[in-house]
């Protein structure tokens, strides 16, 4: 009987101590799966292969020459591709796509023994806060089936919270790591820009995009850096920034760490009991011998609108490759080129992608470039400039991760810009290219988790990793969820 | 700024989508509330400001020029929702 395990480390101990095998873990999670079905959770499942894979494992754990993450059964998020399976990126236009090649990410953890039991469900191409906006139906919030679990890596938060998983991979252009983490109570973090490859991540917003894991604990988040993080030739974007041991400082004392409170995050929209948490959370870290220190980004509150105008130009950009000639769907009734390009992308993309996809072509259009897309690189500029000034004072940033915690399906659905306002304390970040990092600080009334979020310097994942070890050892252990009834 | 009933046509032709008269009406709505949302940025005086396109903080790392192995022709067209022997096929292109 395998009980359920937080963390890689204690995985590793009983599979050295022959108390479990990696078989025995891919049929629990395969059964947790089976028995959480109605969280929508995945889009396909590996099993044959996660077992025959295991079983290779297992040999070589006998060995001795098991890779860093053997025993870690992974879930990736259906926007990166593998070179098996369908990477649908939640969309019907690309439902039966077969990816020929395999992104770098992911062959950089399988080449350390990590199984891939599945792809996670996702809004469609990533847009949205919800992952109500995918073209295989909405994903269910594992602590509240009638709450959201946050979005676009919906799928990826809930298979970490519900134990369908040890670890798992998003993405994040806008918060779709951080803001799912914090609905379902888990560590998400997204990395510097360019430190961890794209190398196939299907495009969103080429300047804004950045993987990243999605774990119970700090550990494995470390650990999954150091397999993830690193100059690759097959992504001109990604950084030749030398990849430190982000397992190193992990117990190093938080004394003397500087640890600026941006007080544009707290201001008017943030929930009474969100803000009480950390509140909290600030006095542990001052407990801790760090020094929270009063700093200003004045220019937070035109965040949202600079992102969305850029996030939504690069995704309109990056969405003209699905016409129907090359790959995925094509409307076959089509008489003429032209015929096929329009019905092709009309039948076969949602809602909410069409509806980004037109406000991105109008923004970039003649006549309007100026007033909008122009205008938006040079706020983004002013954005870099407020956090290279909080620099001076503070070695990162604590803020709220959500103004709330996981609101419910249907709430924001049909109100596009109420949805787009959720973001407003993350997608500063994707602007900056910063790293951050969200984990579990608490829970409300009704019991649904809060997210803090540590924002760094550039390449400054490990202090964010350091701080966030102290709060889940001393402050707020992540929840699991272990029960799988509907509730 | 806001857009008329119009303007959507003419963006969703650029965009290469089509939509019903009632999805247009939608979308204009839709979109005047959101363009009145981002019209906030006029409110900086952005005179001065170098544009940001990307926050890297050098030139892209670009690989040195030489042949490497690449997907062969069956590998490319895997995927096509139509073939002609080793081209992509696709439905006659007559008219502008």
């Amino acid at each position: 009987m395998i009980h359920s395990f937080t963390d890689l480390q204690s995985i590793q101990g009983k599979l050295a101590a022959g108390a479990t095998s990696c078989a025995e873990l891919t049929e629990y999670y395969l059964d947790r799966i089976h028995e959480g079905a109605h969280l929508n959770a995945f889009i396909s499942l590996f099993a044959e292969r996660a077992r025959a894979q295991a079983v290779e494992i297992d040999g070589k754990q006998k060995k001795g020459t098991a890779g860093r993450l053997a025993g870690m059964i992974m879930a990736i998020k259906d926007n990166m591709v593998l070179d098996y399976g369908a990477t649908t990126c939640g969309s019907h236009i690309l439902e039966h796509f077969q990816s020929p090649y395999t992104a770098t990410v992911l062959k950089k953890l399988a080449a350390e023994d990590a199984i891939f039991i599945g792809k996670t469900n996702m809004d469609e191409f990533a847009m949205g806060s919800s992952t109500e906006n995918s073209a295989f139906g909405l994903v269910r919030n594992p602590l509240d089936n009638d709450r959201v679990p946050g979005g676009s890596s919906g799928g990826s938060a809930v298979a970490v919270a519900a134990d369908f998983c040890t670890a798992a991979l998003g993405s994040d252009t806008g918060g779709s790591i951080r803001q799912p983490a914090s609905f379902c109570g888990v560590i998400g973090l997204k990395p510097t820009y360019g430190r961890v490859s794209r190398y196939g991540l299907v495009a969103f917003a080429s300047s804004l995009d950045q993987i990243g894991p999605l774990t119970r604990s700090v550990d494995d988040a470390a650990l999954l850096m150091n397999v993830l993080a690193g100059r690759d030739p097959g992504d001109s974007t990604s950084a030749a920034v030398d990849v430190p041991d982000f397992c190193a400082d992990l117990d190093k004392p938080l004394k003397g760490l500087r640890i600026g409170i941006p007080q544009e995050y707290y201001g008017e929209g943030l929930d009474e009991t969100v803000r009480q948490a950390l509140q909290k959370t600030s006095e542990f870290l001052r407990d801790m011998q760090a020094i929270p220190v009063p700093v200003s980004l004045p220019h937070t509150e035109y965040s949202i609108a600079t992102y969305y105008i850029l996030a939504n130009a690069e995704a309109s950009a990056n969405l003209a490759r699905y016409d129907g000639a090359h790959y995925g769907a094509r409307a076959d009734a089509a008489r003429s080129l032209e015929e096929m390009y329009v019905q092709t992308r009309s039948q076969a993309f949602g809602a909410e992608v069409k509806r980004r996809i037109m406000l991105g072509t109008y923004v970039l259009s003649s006549g309007y470039y100026e007033a909008y897309y122009a205008k938006a690189q040079q706020v983004r500029t002013r954005l870099r400039d407020d956090f290279d000034g909080a620099w001076q004072h503070c070695d990162l940033l604590l803020t709220p991760t959500c103004p709330t915690t996981a609101f419910r399906i249907g709430e924001k659905a049909s109100d596009p810009l109420t949805m787009y306002l959720s973001d407003v304390y993350t997608v500063s970040v994707n602007l900056t290219g910063l790293p951050a990092l969200s984990i579990p600080c608490g829970q409300d009334p009704q019991g649904l988790p809060i997210g803090a979020q540590l924002i760094g310097q550039p390449f400054a994942e490990g202090t964010l990793l350091r701080v966030a070890k102290q709060l889940q050892l001393h402050h707020a252990p992540t929840r699991q969820v272990l029960r799988l009834e509907e509730r | 700024m806001s857009v008329t009933l119009a303007e959507v046509e003419r963006i969703a032709a650029l965009a290469k989508l089509s939509f019903s008269d009632e999805e247009k009406a939608q979308f204009t709505e839709q979109f005047n509330q959101i363009l009145a949302y981002v019209d906030k940025l006029d409110e900086l005086d952005l005179s001065a400001v170098a544009p940001t396109s990307h926050v890297l903080a050098g030139p892209p790392l670009l690989r040195d020029d030489e042949y490497r192995p690449s997907l062969t022709p069956d590998e490319a067209l895997a995927n096509a929702p139509r073939r002609n022997k080793n081209l992509f096929s696709v439905p006659k292109v007559i008219g502008g």
